[in-house]
């Protein structure tokens, strides 16, 4: 059986995904038997433009990024969004609240005009994805789950449910009790309620899971002392694409 | 070789996209430089009309590898804003993460990212097949400090733990206690690596530039300090612009940056000429068995500083850590207060000083924001280091010639996606 070829690439983003890859350690070399990693700019010299499965990291900020990842798209025959910026935007969209033009000025001040950027989008606003892995960064285990289900022909099994069940299997005190505020009721598991755990609130960083009850949890925000903006805002923090779907 | 044209495109093993483009006619230089084509982010715009409070959760996310460092300097600038003072045991918890920050990112770039080149392959999975002892090695202790990172920040990848004020939560002193035996247990991997990087050739080079980093009189600066220059002596965090001077380059999304000279160098070479004194002393014998000699001005010796200083660390480690349990570790609460106000931190990076800058409103709200980088920072000074090198090798073959120049800007341990992003070495057909 030949392998399958594996490629991994990366967009506007802090590389922190691929470095969780890269923190799987003895494994990785585990899953090198397995797989050819063909591309991986971030450990290796080598490059192809022949591959099977690629792991995308980062939005799209760039008109030339929308070209690159269209091109990706027409070779690869599994595309995975690794971490929040590919899969719902991240901290990337945060940007997005100005016009280009003024983003370009608070960096750049009077040499913006050398600079292009677009509004900051997830990487299926472009092209088609077939699996998402989700988080700021990914977790690990996630990772070589979704992995080892692509290599076995299965579709991997993402979480439906949101970060309070996970929270509440390891017992954990609900923050709100607390008196802080969580986004755990409408954000996807599968994070194993890190945040939480460390008492820290959720922040929505795996996006909503599919039917979110938003209303019940802006509520929920409003009775810990949130206005209607700062709630939109908190969901703005990660999943900062598309404001509509929070009012 | 008297014409040489070499454009290396999206150089790898380095954290970013960049490009190195060097033009030789007739054995002079025509065109030199480093394009820096990240896709610039903008996190000082994404930043504005946030609250205080949530700044770090965004600003970590300007580097996967350096999340710690950028979480620490933001809180130290709202923190400074804000005119709050952290416990003693809120910095001692603070310095532990910011140490196993440096080992994990130190023993990524030196196994990991150079070592590949002495060996003549791609990557480290080359070096597996007749080097896996080595690569096995290099694991083991990166993976003691990514869980040194997760134990007191949460996880190693952007931090939770890690608040304005305090701590969210502490590790348990019996935790902190095994991970002492753990790191003594590395002593045997320690030898080794040392032996290891003692085998390997670092290239000839030197050129003496300015040297950059935080200085401190009570240790070997990583946490804070004042701004010391090679050149110029101290100055205050808060006086930063007047040490950093930003410019713009056509070829670049990452500013560059320029001090007394044209150019200046940051990092683990630069902290440790400037404060060569206060490394602990198991740190100098390392430094003298692996030839680095106080002053140092081969820059490819950076990553050997990036060996002494792990082992540095990982002293700091102990020490830390016996300090945390015979205090007793309390839990922390603090109540802030949002109001108006304008501060800087500066931390040392792995790749150099880092420096945040935010000024809040009534409201605790974000109105200004600058964020200085290390990367951004060494980008002059490479293509200085370029400029002097380069002529020097134009009588080796074309691919010693490449592989020269790559492993002097991957000294650097670049990081570009920080500094927006950086490298590879693109031809360019005459």
């Amino acid at each position: 059986m030949t392998k399958p070829r594996v490629a991994f690439f990366s967009f506007s983003s802090c590389e922190g995904c691929q470095l969780v890859v890269l923190t799987i350690e003895e494994q990785l070399l585990e899953l090198v038997n397995l797989i050819d990693i063909v591309s991986f700019r971030e450990a290796m010299s080598e490059k192809s433009e022949d591959y099977d499965i690629v792991f995308v990291e980062g939005s799209i900020t760039t008109t030339s990024e929308i070209e690159r990842i269209k091109k990706i798209r027409n070779t690869a025959k599994v595309i995975i969004a690794l971490g929040a910026c590919a899969t719902i935007g991240g901290v990337n969209c945060l940007k997005n609240q100005f016009e280009m033009e003024k983003v370009k000025d608070i960096v750049y001040g009077e040499k913006a005009g050398d600079y292009e950027t677009i509004p900051a989008r997830p990487i299926e606003a472009v092209i088609k994805v077939d699996y998402w892995i989700q988080g700021c960064p990914i977790d690990k285990d996630e990772f070589i789950e979704v992995t080892k289900a692509l290599l076995l022909g299965k579709k991997p099994r993402i979480p439906e449910y949101p970060v309070c069940v996970e929270c509440q299997m390891r017992e954990n005190v609900c923050l709100f009790e607390k008196g802080m505020v969580c986004m755990g009721p409408v954000t996807r598991a599968g994070c194993k309620a890190i945040c939480p755990t460390y008492n820290d609130g959720c922040t929505g960083c795996r996006g909503l899971i599919d039917d979110p009850n938003l209303s019940s949890h802006k509520n929920l925000l409003s009775e810990h002392g949130l206005t209607v903006d700062e709630a939109i805002s908190q969901y703005m923090l990660f999943g900062g694409n598309s404001k509509e779907k929070y009012e | 070789m008297h014409d040489f044209h070499v454009g290396i495109e999206h150089i790898t093993r380095v954290e970013g996209h960049g490009n190195i483009i060097i033009d030789v006619k007739e054995g002079k230089i025509r065109e030199l430089r480093m394009d820096i084509v990240e896709s610039p982010r903008f996190f000082e715009a994404m930043a504005l009309g946030r609250s205080y409070k949530e700044v770090a959760h965004i600003t970590s996310r300007i580097c996967g590898i350096c999340a710690v460092t950028h979480t620490t300097t933001s809180i130290k600038a709202i923190e400074a804003a804000l005119g709050f003072k952290p416990s003693t045991q809120t910095i001692k918890l603070r310095k532990l993460l910011l140490n196993a920050e440096f080992i994990q990112s130190h023993i990524l770039h030196v196994y990991f990212l150079t070592a590949p080149d002495f060996f003549r392959v791609g990557s480290v999975f080359g070096m597996v097949k007749d080097n896996k002892k080595v690569v096995l090695r290099g694991m083991r202790i990166k993976t003691i400090a990514n869980e040194l990172c997760a134990l007191v920040g949460g996880r190693h990848i952007h931090p939770i733990t890690l608040k304005i004020g305090c701590f969210s939560k502490n590790p348990e002193s019996k935790d902190l206690a095994a991970f002492k035996k753990k790191i003594e247990d590395l002593g045997p991997d320690i030898e080794e690596t040392v032996k290891f990087f003692k085998s390997l050739k670092t290239p000839e080079f030197e050129r003496e530039t300015e040297y950059i980093s935080l200085t401190n009189p009570d240790e070997y600066a990583l946490y804070d300090g004042n701004i010391k220059s090679s050149d110029n002596g101290e100055i205050l965090p808060s006086d930063y612009l007047d040490t950093v001077k930003e410019f713009m380059v056509a070829h670049s999304t990452s500013k560059h940056a320029k001090s007394n000279r044209d150019s200046y160098m940051v990092g683990a070479l630069a902290r440790f000429n400037n404060n060569y004194d206060q490394l602990h002393s198991k740190a100098k014998e390392v430094a003298e068995e692996l030839g680095l000699k106080h002053p140092c001005y081969n820059s490819y010796m950076n990553n050997i500083a990036q060996v002494v200083e792990t082992v540095h660390c990982f002293e700091d480690c102990i020490r830390l850590i016996d300090d945390l349990i015979s205090s007793d570790l309390k839990d922390e609460k603090i109540e802030l207060i949002a109001k108006s106000g304008h501060g800087v931190g500066a931390t040392e990076a792995p790749r150099g000083t880092l420096y945040h800058e935010h000024k809040l409103d009534d409201n605790g709200k974000i109105t200004y924001a600058n964020y200085i980088i290390p990367t951004g920072q060494n980008l002059a000074n490479i293509q200085n280091d370029l400029r002097t090198l380069v002529p020097d090798i134009l009588d080796q073959p074309r691919d010693d010639i490449i592989l020269n120049i790559e492993m002097l800007v991957r000294a650097y341990d670049p990081c570009i996606s920080c500094a927006t992003h950086l490298m590879k070495v693109k031809f360019v057909n005459e």
